[in-house]
């Protein structure tokens, strides 16, 4: 191996681990802030709270709805395919939960959000702190961490829950449109009767957390990339970038752990 | 000089917020009073603006000790500072503003945040401090849609919104216009005196400027950081000559 590759690798690695090191402590500190000030300044910050979660929620179900069409469409039209060769038209429920509720609506959701509103994050606090409104302000006595990344991570980990939860509402609404139209022999009743017994409690659950988690870290990574560390200007695309990739990852990451759990459960 | 000390600095080595690991200016040693009004001068460079951001608590002495309100600032720098941290005013050079937020927004923010109250809670006492400070037809703008001139005394009205007893201000005539900077000299002084949007209760103000010149009738104390030496030099009532401005002066009649 030539001693420049190694050189190059051994930086990377070492990055990667003081990046790991800095959002887990970044993290740790929002926990900490979190607990410590609960109930502190509820009238400014609660507020914050429903304009995040309007702005990681609310405001994106219309572009949610049509891409759960959409996403009922692409697996309906895949597997009604398959499944119609093997007259085995009774697993589609269970196809559809499978793919829908335990795969691609959470991780879909956090991915559309990340590129959304996580993005934004990024651009927002990496300009107000090479600005210099952080230190403005700590002058005032407000804590940044309260003031601009607690309301990101409650509003954006509520966010991704609730379009998750309508993603997969239209998901599998359109999942039926879409059979009906290939002519699939199957009722209305038969469908949703096949949907309930594919469910388990442990999807709602594994679904809930996930879904919160994702949250959390898309919100906690673009929050520590807009603000933990000095930042010109001119610096702020590359953390924007930084931001959506290491949340990427860590999302996958996170979902490859739940699927481990799942199987272990 | 019979008020209390409020603020002691000990032989304190300030940083350098621009330049990691430098010293912008060392052995600094300081009483100030309750209800003083101190006049910090010195070239561009000399570290005004480090020493006024390490008496707001924004910044760590490098060595020494900083006492502010009887706690020793060395040591406290999280929470525990806040009750502390609230009795002094900061206004920066560049007023630092949330650009989110309207003027009342701004204006307002220090005071619901730290009384957790609603938003129209608040207003009366925002619009009283836009009012004092000339910023009324303002009150529903954003801070982008203002000029320099204007959103300085935004932060200044930000900055009394806790009713601050100790009020610090970078370089407040910075690159402003004869009318702005008269308002800014008449109305500190008013806030030194005693100005009846603080019921009546005098301030201690400490400000840093370019230029000694403006404040000389203003009944402050003056001191000097210098450039080379890294010195700081305390002059009493009488405002040392701005010798560091005139070759600026002639660079720019020059140019």
């Amino acid at each position: 191996m030539p001693p420049s590759f190694a050189r190059f690798i051994g930086r990377k690695i070492i990055r990667g681990f003081l990046t790991v090191h800095g959002l887990g402590a970044f993290a740790l500190i929002t926990a900490g802030v979190m607990l410590r000030k609960f109930g502190v300044a509820r009238h400014v910050i609660h507020p914050l709270i429903r304009a995040h979660l309007a702005r990681s929620g609310l405001r994106m179900l219309p572009m949610m709805l049509f891409i759960s069409f959409a996403l009922g469409l692409v697996v309906i039209g895949q597997t009604v395919v398959l499944l119609q060769k093997f007259g085995a038209t009774e697993f589609l429920g269970g196809a559809m939960i499978a793919v829908v509720v335990r795969e691609l609506g959470p991780l879909l959701t956090a991915f559309i959000v990340l590129s959304r509103t996580g993005t934004a994050n990024v651009i927002e606090l990496g300009t107000a702190r090479a600005l210099g409104e952080i230190e403005a302000l700590e002058a005032l006595g407000i804590d940044p961490i309260h003031y601009y990344v607690v309301p990101r991570v409650i509003g954006m980990a509520l966010g991704i829950f609730s379009l998750t939860i309508y993603l997969i509402i239209g998901a599998l609404g359109s999942g039926y449109l879409w059979a009906f139209l290939q002519d699939v022999p199957l009722r209305p009743g038969d469908y949703f009767a096949q949907l309930a017994e594919a469910l388990t409690a442990l999807d709602f659950i594994i679904l809930a957390l996930k879904t919160l988690f994702f949250g959390a870290i898309i919100a906690t990574v673009t929050c520590y990339h807009g603000l933990a560390q000095p930042l010109r200007l001119e610096e702020v695309s590359s953390a924007t970038v930084r931001a959506v990739a290491q949340s990427m990852v860590l999302c996958v990451l996170l979902d490859a752990l739940f699927i481990v759990l799942y199987l272990l459960a | 000089m019979s008020g209390e000390p409020i603020i002691e600095l000990r032989a304190v080595a300030v940083p350098s917020r621009r330049e990691g690991g430098c010293i912008s200016s060392e052995d600094v040693n300081w009483t100030v009073r309750e209800k003083e009004f101190w006049v910090v001068g010195g070239p561009q460079g000399s570290g005004k603006s480090d020493l006024m951001f390490l008496l707001a608590g924004l910044n760590r002495p490098a060595s020494g000790a900083y006492t502010l309100f009887g706690q020793d600032m060395t040591q406290h720098f999280g929470d525990e500072f806040l009750p502390c941290r609230l009795r002094v005013g900061m206004v920066f050079d560049d007023a630092r503003l949330l650009n989110q937020l309207t003027i009342a927004e701004n204006v307002a923010l220090p005071a619901r945040y730290h009384n957790d109250l609603h938003a129209d809670e608040a207003e009366t006492w925002a619009g009283a401090l836009l009012k004092a400070t000339g910023l009324g037809e303002f009150a529903g703008q954003t801070p982008g849609t203002l000029a320099r001139n204007w959103r300085r005394r935004v932060a200044l009205a930000r900055a009394l919104a806790v009713r601050p007893e100790v009020l610090i201000l970078e370089n407040p005539l910075r690159g402003l216009d004869a009318r702005h900077a008269a308002w800014w000299i008449d109305f500190v002084s008013q806030l030194w005196r005693g100005h009846e949007l603080l019921r009546g209760e005098a301030m201690t103000v400490i400000l840093s400027t370019d230029e000694f010149q403006p404040w000389r009738a203003a009944g402050a104390q003056f001191a000097t950081l210098e450039l080379d030496s890294r010195k700081f030099v305390l002059a009493g009532e009488h405002a040392p000559e701005d010798e560091w401005s005139l070759p600026q002066a002639a660079d720019e009649e020059g140019t």
